[in-house]
Parts: structure tokens; C-alpha cells; sequence
């Protein structure tokens, strides 16, 4: 009774106690499960229903999955730099278990816009790549996670490497405006904006019912994929620290005897 | 802070330093490009800002990694560190150091080779004009990811891969101001002035986002 009482969660920096967080994690992972599984079966009943576009026949399609994997992997970051705010600012010790959790996934849906977009582009406009505005910010995000994950590996310290990757996602968080607002610039000087007009024929409601729902299908698995990372992060934690513990208890016995 | 900027200057200049080293790396790349794209003098002269200003940009980033990475070793960062002045002054101290020890000389080697590449004196000022404005960002930028990956063994790789997509904007701006001075149509001075407005940007950025990631790595 009093375990559960110490346990309960009122504020949002309870849950900087791991064992909290794990446990509110264990009840909410199968609800986020479920309607994460749910939404897709909707979306994904929705999107093979509904009638392909005049033009683009059935590859129009590849949208329902492509535009939210594309908003996915900006939300994804907007994440992570609120993940870096927290541990710069607050300290709070699951902030940095989230930015590094987050990483992974966010590469991940990146990588599945450029390859859906790059699917798409094919019948579209006869070739796998343009060095279009989008996709050249696109593509430079997701070097971005890439580089990200690389430095969060290179470094042993968890500690340390928290604090610096959340620096230098903060400093990609200042910069991804920058460098959207300057791609499209080069992309306009270079040639006139003519192959991607997403905006040309105005979204039918045809096809937003099938949008609208797999992006919130994609953001229920978001959460659920990070939350279930966040859970791993926090056990991996804690097996070094056993691990450690161990072989230090193993060290003094042997100096003992 | 005028001595440490003529400590690092010395440092970096002395055998050993390698800055010039930077040079000699832009150079060798831009040979290197009529190798890959063949000796036409025309496609040459039109590609040549661009050549010169890849080439300008993978030099910067070769001393980077080291830029703390001495002091660290030798044990002066902590010094500066403890030091009354505050770490993002000397940071940006130290920045402008390596600037004008391995930037500097990019800029004022960019004639020679913008002679090799057959471009005109007015592309050739201007290149040289945007390199001389645009490299510092590429080390303010730089100096966020020499100050990451300080304690790394091994991060000379990292902070490339780290501060290349970062540069990305230097180099848009960089490249359209060269090619706006030579094309009539397009006007010169407004990339040129955004690219001074990105590097005095990452003038603040930088030395504040290195000496938060220093002050963490140290303890």
C-alpha cells in the first residue's frame, strides 16, 4: 500500500524516478499497442478503399504512407530538441533516455519519406531523385539523425554523451530553418519550381479521411515505439550498472581471499 | 586575449601546426577536379566558384578536430576553464585564431586557383570576397563540433560528418553570391548579405553552444 503510494505520479517531474516511469510505461505500452494496431487496421482499410486519383492512378496510394512517415521524422526531432531542452535545462534524467531513444525512430521514418517519395517519384516524374527543395531538407535531416546516433555511439559515458548530443541537437534545431529556408532559395535560383507541386490540385476529402488517419496511426506507433526505446534504454542502464557492480564486488572479494 | 590569440596563432603556424597543410589540401582537391570532369575550359570556368568554394569548405574542416583537442591533452583547457574571462570569449577567441591561421590563407589562395579554373577577374573577386566572409561561419559552426567531440579518441571523422550538413546554408549563399557577380540577372548583394548575416549568426551560436559542450565534457 505505501510502495503504491510513493509510486503514484501527480507531477510531470515524478516521473524522473525510473521506476515510476517503468511502470507507468508497463501499463501504458498495451493500450498504445492496441490502438496503434487499430489505427493502421482503419488506415490501412481506408487507403486500399478509396478510389486512386484520375491522374496518378493507383500510385497516389503511396502517399498515405509517405506523408505522415514525413511529418513523423520532423515531429520526431521537435521531440528530441524538447528532450535536449529538458536535460540542459532541468535536468531531468529520463530527457536524455528520450532524445537517445527518440534518434533511431526519428532516422527511421525519415528514411522511409525518402524511400516512399522516391517510389513515388518514379512514375510521377520518371526519376528516383530531384534535387528538389523538399527533398534536399529531407535528405539533409537525415543526415542529421544519422550523425546524431553515430555520436551518442561513439561515447561510453552516457552522462557526458547526453549533455553534448543535446548541444548539438539543440544547435540542429536552431539551424533546420535555416537550412530549409536556404535550400529553397539555391532550388529557385537554379531552376524554376516546376516538377513537385504538391498544392496544385486541392486535397479531396477522398483522400484526407485516409491521410488524416494514418498520420495519427503513425504517431500512436511513434509513441509506442519510443516509449517501449525509452523502457530498453532505462533496463540496458541498469544491467551495465549490475554489470559493474558485479565485477567490482568480484574485484574486492579476490583482493579479500 | 590578445596573448592566447597569438599563442594559438604561433601553435598553429610552427611545424607541426598544420595549417598550411590546409592549403596545400585546397589546392590539391581543386587539381584534382579537371582530372574528374575533363579539361574543358569553358565547363571549367563555370563550375570554377563552385569547385573552389567545395574545396575552400573540405579544407576548414580539416584542422577542425584538433582545435581543442591539444589544449585538452596538455591539460590548458582546464586553465581556461578556471580563467576569470568568461569560456565563450575565449572560445571565440581561439575561433578567430584558427580562422586566421587556416582560413585566411584558403581566401588569399583562391586567386591562384581561380586562375587555374580559367574564371574571369570579376568571378575571381568574388569568389574571394564570399570565401573571405563565409569561411569564418564554417569554423564558428565547426567549433560546436570540435567542442562535441573533444573527448572522443578518434573524432576527427565525427566532426565532419557532424558540421557538414550544418554548412550547408555557408554554402548555398556562398556559391549563388559568386555566381550572382558573374550572371547579370541575378542581383549580388542580397546573398551576399545573408551570407554575412549567417555567419555573424553562427558567431553567437557557435562559441555559446562550444563552451556549454566544453563545460560538460570536462567534469
Amino acid at each position: 500500500m505505501m510502495n503504491d503510494q510513493s509510486l503514484a505520479i501527480r507531477k510531470f517531474s515524478d516521473l524522473a524516478n525510473p521506476t515510476r516511469f517503468l511502470g507507468l510505461a508497463e501499463r501504458l505500452l498495451p493500450w498504445f499497442s492496441g490502438l496503434t494496431a487499430l489505427l493502421f487496421v482503419v488506415g490501412l482499410y481506408l487507403c486500399f478503399t478509396t478510389q486512386g486519383d484520375y491522374q496518378q492512378g493507383e500510385t497516389v496510394r503511396i502517399m498515405y504512407i509517405h506523408v505522415p512517415a514525413a511529418w513523423l521524422s520532423m515531429m520526431c526531432y521537435t521531440v528530441m530538441a524538447l528532450s535536449a531542452l529538458g536535460t540542459l535545462v532541468w535536468r531531468h534524467p529520463l530527457a536524455d533516455v528520450s532524445a537517445r531513444a527518440a534518434a533511431p525512430i526519428g532516422a527511421c521514418f525519415t528514411l522511409l519519406a525518402l524511400v516512399t517519395g522516391s517510389l513515388w517519384g518514379k512514375p510521377m516524374w520518371g526519376t528516383w531523385w530531384v534535387w528538389d527543395a523538399r527533398l534536399t531538407s529531407v535528405f539533409v535531416l537525415f543526415l542529421m539523425y544519422l550523425g546524431l546516433i553515430a555520436l551518442n555511439r561513439a561515447m561510453d559515458d552516457p552522462g557526458k554523451a547526453a549533455k553534448v548530443s543535446a548541444i548539438l541537437i539543440l544547435v540542429g534545431f536552431v539551424n533546420i530553418p535555416i537550412i530549409k529556408f536556404s535550400v529553397e532559395w539555391w532550388n529557385t535560383l537554379h531552376q524554376p519550381a516546376s516538377v513537385m507541386r504538391l498544392d496544385g490540385p486541392k486535397i479531396d476529402p477522398e483522400f484526407l479521411w485516409p491521410l488524416l488517419v494514418m498520420a495519427l496511426a503513425f504517431s500512436m506507433l511513434f509513441f509506442t515505439l519510443h516509449i517501449a526505446a525509452m523502457r530498453n534504454e532505462i533496463w540496458r542502464r541498469r544491467v551495465t550498472s549490475m554489470r559493474r557492480q558485479a565485477a567490482r564486488n568480484l574485484g574486492m572479494e579476490g583482493r579479500k581471499a | 586575449m590578445i596573448a592566447l590569440f597569438l599563442r594559438d596563432l604561433k601553435l598553429s603556424v610552427r611545424a607541426g601546426g598544420g595549417a598550411l597543410i590546409g592549403v596545400l589540401f585546397f589546392m590539391t582537391v581543386v587539381a584534382v577536379i579537371p582530372f574528374g570532369v575533363g579539361p574543358d575550359l569553358n565547363l571549367l570556368s563555370r563550375i570554377g566558384p563552385a569547385i573552389l568554394w567545395i574545396g575552400a569548405l573540405l579544407a576548414c574542416l580539416l584542422g577542425l578536430d584538433r582545435l581543442f583537442q591539444a589544449e585538452r591533452e596538455d591539460g590548458s583547457l582546464d586553465v581556461m576553464l578556471m580563467q576569470e574571462t568568461p569560456l565563450v570569449l575565449s572560445v571565440l577567441v581561439k575561433c578567430l585564431a584558427h580562422w586566421t591561421a587556416s582560413g585566411l590563407p584558403l581566401v588569399i589562395a583562391s586567386p591562384l586557383l581561380g586562375l587555374f579554373m580559367n574564371m574571369n577577374e570579376v568571378a575571381i573577386g568574388a569568389t574571394m570576397l564570399t570565401l573571405l566572409v563565409g569561411t569564418p561561419a564554417i569554423t564558428f559552426i565547426g567549433a560546436v563540433g570540435a567542442a562535441v567531440a573533444v573527448a572522443l579518441p578518434r573524432g576527427g571523422l565525427l566532426v565532419s560528418i557532424l558540421v557538414l550538413p550544418l554548412a550547408i546554408p555557408v554554402l548555398i549563399f556562398g556559391v549563388s553570391a559568386a555566381y550572382a557577380a558573374v550572371e547579370d540577372p541575378a542581383p549580388f548583394l542580397p546573398p551576399f548579405l545573408i551570407l554575412i548575416a549567417i555567419t555573424l549568426f553562427f558567431a553567437v551560436i557557435g562559441p555559446l553552444a562550444a563552451a556549454a559542450a566544453l563545460r560538460s565534457s570536462s567534469d
